[in-house]
């Protein structure tokens, strides 16, 4: 069994986002990027299926060269071979699902596994997408997968619970956070990573027109909040809260 | 421009989620809804009586049952030959469907606006809310999701909206079947749209106390309760009361954050809160940066002592 797991490098989830004082974007000169965390996820549920029948693991980045960084981690968490398509331009989900859906039907995998939301963007977007345009089923927010015969069940996390659904397989899988815990590659693997193979493509190798169909006209911060006032006590704390009339 | 508003709902009753997805449709022109499930007549008449709905179309099949995105986004794409947009709630099901029908309209989907600038502009937060982004779509026809908590929710009475069963319903795809849920029984208002909403963090330190500290607080003041992820990692308390950039964004009149560090991740599902009150033994705790109200000190000693006074 093949899985494909497409992994974007996004700004680390540790620092804090600054806007660009012209209104363009946020900064992303000279801050630390990883993989997208739930992408990492992603990674490490293909791994942990490996004793259950998955016998390859391609992960794929669609963007800067620099991501060729991203699929290093991830091929030094496991993945078996990566595939890095060029843009050095922003590809939105609509492209990237139009390169992954060619990317699968070279490569015939029998999953694919991407995280719910790239924390960038915040979008949502692309495994819904990739699903609907290779007509397969979809398992999003996923916190628990089982591989059964010819098919996988997958527990969802919904609004008010959880829900279980059974797709035919091939699939698609997107990860939610409590999925699973995902593994630091050790040092050993780091060099093996270096060795794997790695593949470069473009946009236009698969004949997909990246244009956007966004544009982004500006940038801002959200309204600030001010820190407010700091009470002694309890008792300054009820009286607070009756003069606003939460209590009485 | 004619918008189609898919509606949330539970088989028996149409879903807040569903009425702030109506205003932001209502700023774009015209609303028609889509009901889709089995059994639905009575959500459909309810749906009908939302105030300014035009038609509500009604899909009704066993294919339907369970809202699968397989079955449902091949149906709302019919739909859209004759609608200009199509707008859902940024709820799970609703983030599950409209990017699937995005990609069949071949429309790049706008994701969780925050307000309608023009018939194609929108702004929606990025980055975890740290960013607001203004997007301007040169889509011919639009797939949008709206956050709830930024737009006020359509009157339930006034409309007259003319019920219209769909044609043809495209029945089952055969890709997915739904195996089973386990919806949380919550007695509790629901965490989107509480007025009060007390959560508790990491710092409780084990379900017991969760719920023999935060629960007697809630029920004080009548309100909802949420909880870091920290906390619901840990399993203190269930997923769905995770509050943040990966669970429920919400913004009640108070927000009680109780052991809670303020991550950005969890501000990014709070922020928008009128009032928030915090309590935390660490005064630099970032939390206490968005709060109004900050008390430093032990929450084993200070929440007791607080649902008692109140
Ligand atoms: C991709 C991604 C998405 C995420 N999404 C979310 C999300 O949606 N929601 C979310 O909440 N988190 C999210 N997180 C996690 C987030 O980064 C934090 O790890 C989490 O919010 C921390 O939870 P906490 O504040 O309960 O725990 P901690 O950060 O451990 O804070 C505990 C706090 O309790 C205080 N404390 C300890 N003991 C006491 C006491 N006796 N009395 C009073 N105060 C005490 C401490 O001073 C501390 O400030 C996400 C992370 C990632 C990577
Ligand atoms: N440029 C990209 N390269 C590789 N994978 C991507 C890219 N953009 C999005 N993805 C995948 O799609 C998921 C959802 O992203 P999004 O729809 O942008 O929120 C991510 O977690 C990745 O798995």
């Amino acid at each position: 069994m093949k899985v494909l797991v497409p992994v974007k490098r996004v700004l680390d989830y540790n620092v804090k986002p600054r806007v660009k004082a012209d209104g363009t974007g946020v900064d992303l000169a000279n801050v630390k990027m990883s993989m997208n965390p739930f992408d990492e996820i992603a990674v490490e549920e293909a791994i942990r299926l490996k004793d259950k029948g998955v016998t390859e693991i391609v992960v794929v980045s669609i963007g800067e060269q620099k991501s060729q960084e991203t699929l290093r981690t991830a091929l030094a968490m496991g993945a078996d071979r990566a595939i890095l398509v060029v843009s050095e331009t922003k590809v939105e989900p609509l492209g990237v699902a139009k390169i992954l859906a060619k990317i699968v039907e070279e490569e015939k995998p029998d999953m694919v596994i991407l995280g719910k939301q790239a924390i960038d963007d915040d979008n949502n977007q692309t495994g819904q997408m990739l699903a609907g345009l290779l007509n397969w089923g979809q398992g999003t927010f996923a916190s628990k997968v089982e591989i059964a015969d010819g098919s996988v069940n997958v527990t969802r996390e919904v609004d008010g619970g959880a829900e279980t659904d059974t797709l035919k397989l091939p699939a698609i899988i997107t990860t939610d956070l409590r999925l699973n815990e995902p593994r630091y590659a050790s040092l050993p693997n780091i060099m093996k990573a270096k060795s794997k193979p790695m593949a470069q493509k473009t946009p236009a190798d698969f004949g997909v027109d990246v244009t956007p169909r966004l544009t982004t006209l500006k940038v801002v911060e959200p309204a600030k909040r001010s820190a407010g006032i700091k009470v002694a006590d309890v008792d300054a704390l009820v009286g607070k809260l009756k003069e606003m009339g939460v209590a009485k | 421009m004619k918008t189609l508003v898919w509606v949330e709902h539970d088989g028996q009753a149409v879903k807040d989620a569903t009425l702030s997805a109506v205003t932001a449709a209502s700023q774009l022109g015209e609303v028609h809804l889509l009901v889709v499930g089995q059994g639905v007549d009575g959500v459909a008449a309810e749906a009908a009586k939302i105030a300014g709905v035009g038609k509500v179309h009604v899909a009704d099949d066993a294919a339907f049952a369970h809202a699968l995105a397989e079955n449902v986004a091949p149906l709302i794409v019919e739909l859209m030959a004759t609608h200009d947009a199509f707008v859902a709630p940024s709820t799970t099901h609703g983030k599950n469907i409209a990017p699937r029908v995005a990609a069949l309209l071949d429309v790049m989907q706008i994701s969780d606006i925050l307000s309608v600038e023009s018939e194609d502009t929108f702004t929606r937060p990025i980055y975890a809310g740290n960013a607001i982004a203004t997007v301007q779509s040169s889509d011919a026809k639009k797939v949008i999701t709206v956050r709830g908590t930024a737009f006020a929710k359509a009157a339930t009475e006034g409309g007259s909206g003319a019920i219209e069963a769909v044609a043809s319903t495209g029945g089952d795809k055969g890709l997915s079947t739904f195996a089973g849920a386990e919806i949380a029984k919550n007695e509790r208002p629901e965490l989107t749209s509480a007025k009060i909403i007390v959560s508790g963090g990491r710092a409780l330190a084990s379900s017991d106390q969760f719920h023999a500290l935060i629960d007697p607080l809630a029920d004080k003041l009548g309100a909802g309760v949420g909880a870091s992820r920290a906390a619901v990692d840990a399993g203190y308390a269930p997923n769905d009361y995770q509050v943040g950039q990966t669970g429920k964004i919400v913004a009640p009149e108070v927000y009680v954050a109780i052991g809670i560090s303020g991550a950005i991740q969890h501000l990014a599902g709070m922020k928008d809160s009128k009032v928030i009150v915090a309590i935390n033994k660490d005064e630099d705790a970032p939390i206490f940066q968005v709060a109004d109200i900050g008390l430093v000190g032990d929450l084993f000693k200070i929440v007791p002592e607080l649902t008692e006074k109140l």
